[in-house]
């Protein structure tokens, strides 16, 4: 198997259906069940609350929430009840789907094709790699914005700031490309940003175990395996810190764009 | 990498997403972080509380105490007064009694001097009688010579 193929095959989601009407089984699973077990782990932690002093995990949970508290209270300057409980969720989610990257890149690809009997079963196990899931969650934020704009600016607000906003009233056209450009950019730069961040380090990753694999023959596997080793250290450690801002910068846009769609000024 | 029907399933899976962790881990969460907030919030100032009470109960134990102190004062000032009271009430009805039985000793001794008179006056009489009987040699009638022994008795 060539480099090339190798890459692609790691990058290729294993799929089902035609045209639009596809889905993406290793994505849409993943998510999934990261999604349930943040549930599962939220639900076994909220049988053991308690006020007095919180135990190890319920610390940790707690200065999550802490964080991602302040940063509401720093960020949005209304009051909403939804926009916590989103931000929160979208840190842990967000991190979670990451955090598929730092597992070993040739680990669960071999494992299913062992399972399946397929040694060409295509799995990709960062969701976040598939544009689909990040798109999913800019486009949900996306409705939230203009849900917002309308309900907190009304819609004759909401058109005047397509019309009048930033030129004033005699660049009318100009405004409206303007506006609609300025308020489309949000979800894309949300999107393509989180997507573009960990489909690199994805291939990065991959770079990294072609290394030890492809181009090690024989004896000269004695000086490329530690240097895979140790480039994927380091890049495992570095790429930790990506995931974890990834999922931060992610969460902080969202109550960023959610809060100027509350501002009525704006 | 094309966008396809997974967009949709993966914006259904978030919103579900976002609505479970809100009630699984958000609402109850940030709810006991709240409680507990106030928890400590009422016992610090419950503490504040507290510490004025005592400060306000140490005052008064000390008022109280003053207050005592001065009563007991007083108490010793009235008891040493009656006392002296007593003392000079005692001092006075020791002095009366004195002088009735000076008055009275007084008295008796009047009465004994004056019965002793008059028995040294009947005698002396008596005497003179008999001291006049012999010098005359005869009886003096006592009837006759009234007068004379009258003045001589009064004159002693």
């Amino acid at each position: 198997m060539g480099t090339v193929e190798y890459i692609q095959h790691h990058l290729t989601n294993n799929s089902i259906g035609e045209g639009f009407w596809t889905l993406n089984i290793d994505t849409i699973v993943v998510s999934l069940i990261l999604g349930a077990l943040i549930v599962f782990v939220s639900a076994r932690l909220g049988r053991q609350l308690s006020t007095g002093e919180p135990g190890g995990f319920q610390n940790f949970v707690e200065s999550i929430l802490d964080f991602v508290a302040t940063n509401v209270r720093d960020a949005f300057p209304g009051h909403n009840p939804i926009i916590a409980p989103l931000a929160l969720t979208i840190f842990i989610w967000v991190w979670l789907m990451n955090f598929m990257d730092m597992i070993p890149v040739d680990l669960f690809p071999y494992l299913f094709q062992l399972i399946t009997g397929d040694s060409h079963a295509f799995l990709k196990i960062v969701p976040t790699t598939d544009l689909n899931t990040t798109l999913a969650m800019a486009l949900t934020v996306f409705v939230l914005i203009i849900f917002y704009s309308i309900k907190i600016k009304g819609v004759w607000g909401f058109t005047k700031m397509f019309l009048f906003h930033p030129f004033g009233k005699f660049f009318i056209p100009v405004n409206i490309v303007m506006t609609f450009i300025e308020e489309i950019s949000k979800p894309l730069s949300l999107a393509l940003r989180l997507f573009g961040n960990m489909f690199a380090g994805e291939l990065v990753f991959l770079l990294i175990a072609l290394i030890g694999g492809t181009l090690a023959v024989g004896a000269a596997a004695l000086f490329w395996a530690p240097l895979q080793i140790i480039l994927d250290l380091g890049w495992l450690i570095f790429h930790l810190l990506v995931i974890t801002l990834q999922a931060f910068i992610f969460m902080v846009l969202t109550i960023v764009y959610l809060g100027m769609a509350h501002d009525e000024s704006h | 990498m094309s966008i396809n029907a997974t967009l949709l399933i993966q914006m259904i899976a978030f919103m579900l997403l976002i609505w479970l962790v809100n009630k699984v881990l958000w609402a109850p969460l940030s709810k006991l972080m709240e409680d507990r907030q106030k928890k400590i919030a009422d016992g610090l100032s419950a503490a504040e509380k507290g510490k004025h009470e005592l400060e306000l109960a140490e005052q008064k134990a000390k008022d109280v105490l003053k207050d005592a102190k001065t009563q007991a004062q007083n108490i010793l000032g009235q008891a040493e007064k009656r006392g002296s009271e007593i003392v000079e009430d005692a001092k006075v009805k020791a002095t009366e009694e004195a002088g009735r039985i000076k008055a009275s000793a007084q008295a008796e001794i009047e009465q004994e001097v004056s019965r002793a008179r008059e028995g040294l006056r009947k005698e002396v009489s008596s005497i003179a009688i008999s001291g006049a009987e012999k010098i005359l040699g005869k009886e003096v009638d006592a009837a006759a010579h009234n007068d004379m022994l009258e003045t001589l008795i009064k004159s002693i």
